[in-house]
C-alpha cells in the first residue's frame, strides 16, 4: 500500500505537528485540566495512527522499531510501578503520594477553593501522567502499526 | 414452547423489572445522593494530594489500583497483539 493523495498527504503533514503538540499538552497538564495520561495518550496515538493511514504502514514501518515501542510501552508500564513503590518506601502505603506539600519537584499545595492553576503542584500525579502517557502512546501506535502492516502484507505466515 | 424459550423470556421479564425498578428509583439528575466519601474528596483533595484537579486526584491517588489494572490492560493487550501478529519465519 503507497498511501493516499498527495492532497491527504500534505494535509496530515501539516496537522501531525498540532495533534502531538495537543497531546502531549494534554499530558503534561492532567493534574490542572480536563485529560490525562489515557486521554492524551490516544490523542497522540491517533495523530500517529493518521501518518499511517495517510503515508502507508510499509511507510511508517520502515522508518519505525516496534521493538523499541514496546520497550517505551513496558518502560511507562514499569515507572508507573516504580512510583507507586516509592510511595510505599517514602510514605505508608503503595501509592502513597510522598512528593504532595514537601516543597520538591510538583510539591506545592494550592490553597484551598478555586486558585489559578500552578504547574509545580499535585505531587507524584504528573509524573504518573508521564508515565501512562509514555505507556498508551507507545501502546496505542504499535498495536495500530503492527496490525496495519501484517493486513497489507500477503506473505505475512508462510 | 421449548424450554429454552420459556427459560430466556423468565429471565429477560426479571431483568427488565430489574432495571426499570433502578431507572425510577434513580436519583434525580444532576442531585447525587449524600455520600461521605463525595464530600471528603470534594473538601480535602487540595491539602492531600496537592492537586486542583479533583478527578485526576481520585484516577491516580484514591484509585490508583483501578489505573494500575487499566494499565495492565493496555499491556495484555499489546503483548496478545503482537503475539498474534509476529513473523514466524524472520
Amino acid at each position: 500500500m503507497n498511501g493516499m493523495s498527495k492532497i491527504v498527504k500534505t494535509t496530515v503533514s501539516i496537522l501531525f505537528p498540532f495533534t502531538m503538540i495537543f497531546g502531549l499538552y494534554v499530558i503534561a497538564h492532567g493534574h490542572l485540566t480536563p485529560g490525562g495520561g489515557f486521554q492524551g495518550g490516544a490523542i497522540v496515538a491517533s495523530g500517529c495512527a493518521m501518518l499511517v493511514i495517510a503515508y502507508g504502514s510499509e511507510w511508517v514501518f520502515e522508518r519505525i522499531k516496534t521493538k523499541r515501542l514496546a520497550a517505551f510501552e513496558s518502560i511507562g508500564g514499569l515507572g508507573f510501578i516504580a512510583v507507586a513503590l516509592l510511595g510505599l518506601v517514602f510514605s505508608t502505603v503503595f501509592f502513597g503520594n510522598f512528593l504532595a506539600g514537601s516543597n520538591l519537584l510538583f510539591g506545592t499545595t494550592p490553597a484551598t477553593g478555586s486558585t489559578l492553576a500552578d504547574m509545580n503542584t499535585g505531587g507524584v500525579l504528573p509524573l504518573m501522567n508521564f508515565a501512562v502517557g509514555i505507556k498508551v502512546i507507545a501502546g496505542l501506535f504499535v498495536i495500530v502499526l503492527v496490525m496495519a502492516y501484517a493486513s497489507s502484507q500477503k506473505e505475512w505466515n508462510t | 414452547m421449548e424450554k429454552r424459550t420459556i427459560a430466556a423470556t423468565l429471565v429477560f421479564a426479571i431483568a427488565a423489572v430489574f432495571f426499570l425498578f433502578s431507572i425510577f428509583l434513580i436519583h434525580p439528575f444532576g442531585k447525587p445522593g449524600n455520600v461521605a466519601m463525595d464530600d471528603h474528596i470534594i473538601a480535602n483533595t487540595q491539602n492531600e494530594t496537592g492537586t486542583n484537579n479533583a478527578v485526576t486526584s481520585v484516577v491516580f491517588d484514591y484509585r490508583g489500583f483501578d489505573t494500575l489494572g487499566e494499565a495492565t490492560i493496555i499491556f495484555a493487550a499489546v503483548a496478545g497483539v503482537l503475539m498474534i501478529f509476529r513473523r514466524v519465519n524472520p
